[in-house]
C-alpha cells in the first residue's frame, strides 16, 4: 500500500465513523445500503474473486442465516448475538453440502453455478411450506420505536449503520490476510489453474471448500443483519435468485478478486440505483429504472470488463497489490 | 387406485407432454447456444417474454393469430439475435464465465423492462376461439390450442433437427462447435456461424414464446422464472444436446403437471430442482448429453 493509499484509507474510515453525525435519515439509509452491498461483496468475492468458484447462489447462505436467528428469537426470545451462531452453523453446513458435492462430482463453471441456483431455489420452495418461519406469509419481528437494545439488535438506523460498518471493515481486514495466509495463495493458484494446483500438490478439494464454508459463514451474518434491519422475511425474496445476482454485482462491478473492488462496487451500483430511482419517480413509466440500471451495467461490463477499481486505483496513484 | 384418479393422471401427463413440447422448443434455443458457443444465455426467459409480447401486440393491434404471427417472431427475433452476436456478444465469446453473466443479465434488464415499459404491468390474454374447442381421445380429453402449439414446436424442431444434418451451414456449425481451431483451420467463417447460431437459438425462443401466448397469459415477471425453467431443462436432457433438450422439456412438463396434481401447487417446481440436482451429480452432461472433453 502506498502512503497515499494509506492517509485516504484513514480520511475515509474517518468520514465513515462520523456520518451518522453529518448525514440525514436518507443519506444514513443509502449509506448502509453501501456497507450491506459491500459486506456481502466481499464474502461473495471469496469465493469467486479468489477461489474462481461461480456462485449464483449466495441468497441461501443469507436467507438461513436470517431466518434461522430471525426464527429463533420470534419463537424462544433468543437474541440475534446468540442465535447468530446457530444461523452461521447451519450456513456452513449447507455450504459444504453444496460444496462438497459440488467439488466432489467436479463441477466447474456454469454447472456448479446452476447447482448452486438449484439448492437456492430447492430451499425457497421448502421455506414457502414451513409453517415454523410463516410460510409464504412471511415471518415479522416486532418494531418498537425509541428502543435501542444491542443486545437484541433492536434499535433505529444509526444503530443498525454502526454494526454493519464494523462487519464490512472486519471483512475487509478478514480478507487481506486470508490473501496473504497460505490459504489465500491455493486458492488463487487454484483459480488461474486447478489442475496444475493439484499436480504442484495444493489440497484442491479441501481449499474450495474452505472458500465455501468461510462465504456462507460471512453471508449468513449478513442475512441476520438484514432480517433484523426490516424486521420481516419472505421465502419469496429472501432466498430469490435476484437476491443471490445482486450480492454478485458489487465485486463484479468494482473488480473480482480485489480488496477494495466490493467497495467501490457497492458505491457505484448504490449511486446509481438512487439517482435511477429520482429518475424514474419523475419520469413515471414502468421499468424505467431497470432500463436505466440495464444500460449502467451493459456500458461497464463493455467498457471496464475488469472492474472499476483497478482503473480507479490507477488514476488516483493508490497501486492496490495485484493479487 | 379408481379409475377416476388414473384417468385425471392420464390427463395430467397428455397436458404435461403437450406443454412440455413447448418448453423444449424453448430450452432448444438456450441448448444450441450453449453448445456451439458455450455461452450460456441468462437472458432467455427475457428473450422468451418479448417473443411473447410480440405475439400478444400482433394480436391486439392487427388481428394475426400468434400461429399466424410466429413465422414473423421467428424471423424478426433471428435478425435480432444475428445482430446482437455480432455487435455485443461475440467480444465476449472469450472472456471468463462471470463477464458473460453480467454482459446477458444487463441484456435481460435491459428486454424485461422495455416489456414492462411498454405494455405495463398487467397480465395480457390472447383470446381464441380455438381455445374452447378440444380433441378427444379415448377418454383423454385434450385442448385444442395445446394439441396445435405442441404440433408446430415438434414442426420446428424436425426442421432445425434437418437443417443441421443436412445442410452445409447446419453442418458447418457442428464442425466449430465440436473444433473451434479446426473450424478455423479449414476456413469456416467462425464468426458468421456463431452470429447465425445465436439467431437461430433466438428464433426457437421466440417462437416458443408466440406458441406460450395461447397457452398462458404474459407478464413481464415471467421473464426469471423461464430463465430458471430453461436451465432446468437443458441441464436435465444434457447441455447442448439437441434432442436432450426436447427430453428435458417434456419430463419437466409431466413432472409439473403430474405435481400439480398430486401436491400443492406451490411445491410443484421442487420436483423441477430436485431432478435437476439429481442429475448435475450423478450425471452433470445430462441424460443424452455427452461428456466434455477438454
Amino acid at each position: 500500500m502506498t502512503a497515499r493509499a494509506a492517509i485516504g484509507l484513514a480520511a475515509l474510515l474517518a468520514l465513515l465513523i462520523a456520518a451518522p453525525a453529518l448525514l440525514g435519515g436518507y443519506g444514513l439509509s443509502v449509506l448502509i445500503l453501501v456497507l450491506y452491498f459491500a459486506y456481502v461483496g466481499q464474502a461473495w468475492n471469496i469465493m469467486m474473486g479468489f477461489a474462481g468458484q461461480l456462485s449464483l447462489g449466495h441468497a441461501l447462505y443469507a436467507g438461513l442465516g436470517g431466518y434461522i436467528a430471525a426464527g429463533l428469537y420470534f419463537h424462544y426470545g433468543i437474541g440475534p448475538w446468540l442465535g447468530i451462531f446457530a444461523a452461521v452453523a447451519v450456513a456452513v453446513a449447507a455450504g459444504s453440502i453444496v460444496g462438497y458435492l459440488g467439488f466432489r462430482f467436479s463441477l466447474a463453471g456454469v454447472y456448479f453455478a446452476l447447482l448452486t441456483i438449484a439448492f437456492a431455489e430447492f430451499t425457497r420452495i421448502g421455506f414457502d411450506n414451513w409453517e415454523w418461519t410463516g410460510g409464504s406469509g412471511g415471518l415479522f419481528l416486532k418494531v418498537e420505536r425509541g428502543v435501542v437494545d444491542l443486545a437484541n439488535l433492536r434499535g433505529g438506523p444509526v444503530m443498525f449503520y454502526y454494526v454493519i460498518l464494523a462487519l464490512a471493515v472486519g471483512a475487509l481486514v478478514l480478507c487481506r490476510l486470508l490473501l496473504e495466509s497460505r490459504l489465500g495463495r491455493y486458492w488463487l493458484a487454484i483459480r488461474e489453474d486447478a489442475e496444475a494446483a493439484q499436480a504442484v500438490g495444493v489440497p484442491v478439494l479441501w481449499c474450495k471448500m474452505l472458500a465455501i464454508m468461510i462465504s456462507a459463514a460471512l453471508t449468513a451474518v449478513a442475512g441476520v443483519w438484514n432480517a433484523f434491519y426490516y424486521n420481516n422475511l419472505f421465502p419469496e425474496t429472501a432466498f430469490a435468485m435476484g437476491r443471490s445476482i445482486e450480492m454478485t454485482l458489487a465485486p463484479i462491478i468494482g473488480g473480482l478478486g480485489t480488496l477494495f473492488g466490493p467497495f467501490v462496487g457497492a458505491v457505484v451500483l448504490t449511486g446509481l440505483g438512487e439517482i435511477f430511482t429520482a429518475a424514474g419517480d419523475r419520469l413515471d413509466i414502468p421499468g424505467i429504472k431497470q432500463i436505466f440500471y440495464g444500460v449502467a451495467l451493459l456500458l461497464i461490463v463493455m467498457y471496464r470488463p475488469a472492474g472499476v477499481w483497478p482503473w480507479l486505483a490507477a488514476r488516483l496513484g493508490f497501486a492496490e497489490r495485484k493479487p | 387406485m379408481t379409475s377416476d384418479f388414473l384417468l385425471s393422471l392420464a390427463q395430467a401427463v397428455s397436458k404435461g407432454l403437450l406443454t412440455g413440447m413447448v418448453y423444449g422448443l424453448m430450452a432448444l434455443g438456450l441448448s444450441v447456444i450453449f453448445g456451439v458457443m458455450r455461452v450460456v444465455n441468462f437472458a432467455h426467459g427475457e428473450m422468451m417474454v418479448v417473443g411473447m409480447y410480440l405475439a400478444w401486440m400482433g394480436f391486439d393491434a392487427l388481428q394475426i393469430t400468434p400461429m399466424l404471427g410466429l413465422p414473423l417472431v421467428a424471423v424478426l427475433f433471428f435478425g435480432v439475435g444475428y445482430a446482437l452476436q455480432r455487435g455485443l456478444i461475440q467480444p465476449f465469446i472469450a472472456r471468463p464465465e462471470h463477464q458473460q453473466f453480467l454482459l446477458l443479465l444487463a441484456v435481460g434488464t435491459l428486454l424485461a423492462n422495455a416489456c414492462l415499459a411498454i405494455a405495463g404491468p398487467d397480465s395480457r390474454t390472447v383470446q381464441l376461439d380455438s381455445q374452447f374447442d378440444s380433441y378427444e381421445l379415448g377418454p383423454l380429453v385434450l385442448d385444442a390450442v395445446r394439441v396445435h402449439a405442441a404440433v408446430v414446436a415438434l414442426a420446428i424442431a424436425a426442421l432445425l433437427f434437418l437443417f443441421f444434418t443436412r445442410t452445409r451451414t447446419g453442418k458447418s456449425i457442428r464442425a466449430a462447435a465440436d473444433n473451434h481451431m479446426g473450424a478455423l483451420v479449414v476456413g469456416l467463417d467462425v464468426r458468421r456461424l456463431y452470429a447465425v447460431t445465436f439467431g437461430i437459438g433466438a428464433a426457437c425462443v421466440g417462437a416458443a414464446g408466440a406458441l406460450m401466448t395461447t397457452l398462458i397469459p404474459v407478464t413481464p415477471f415471467l421473464a426469471g422464472e423461464y430463465t430458471l425453467l430453461a436451465f432446468v431443462i437443458v441441464i436435465v436432457g444434457g447441455l447442448g444436446s439437441m434432442t436432450g433438450a426436447l427430453l428435458g422439456g417434456l419430463l419437466i412438463g409431466v413432472s409439473e403437471a403430474v405435481a400439480g396434481l398430486l401436491l400443492q401447487p406451490s411445491l410443484k417446481s421442487m420436483f423441477s430442482f430436485g431432478l435437476l440436482i439429481v442429475v448435475l451429480l450423478l450425471r452433470p452432461q445430462g441424460l443424452l448429453g455427452r461428456k466434455e472433453s477438454r
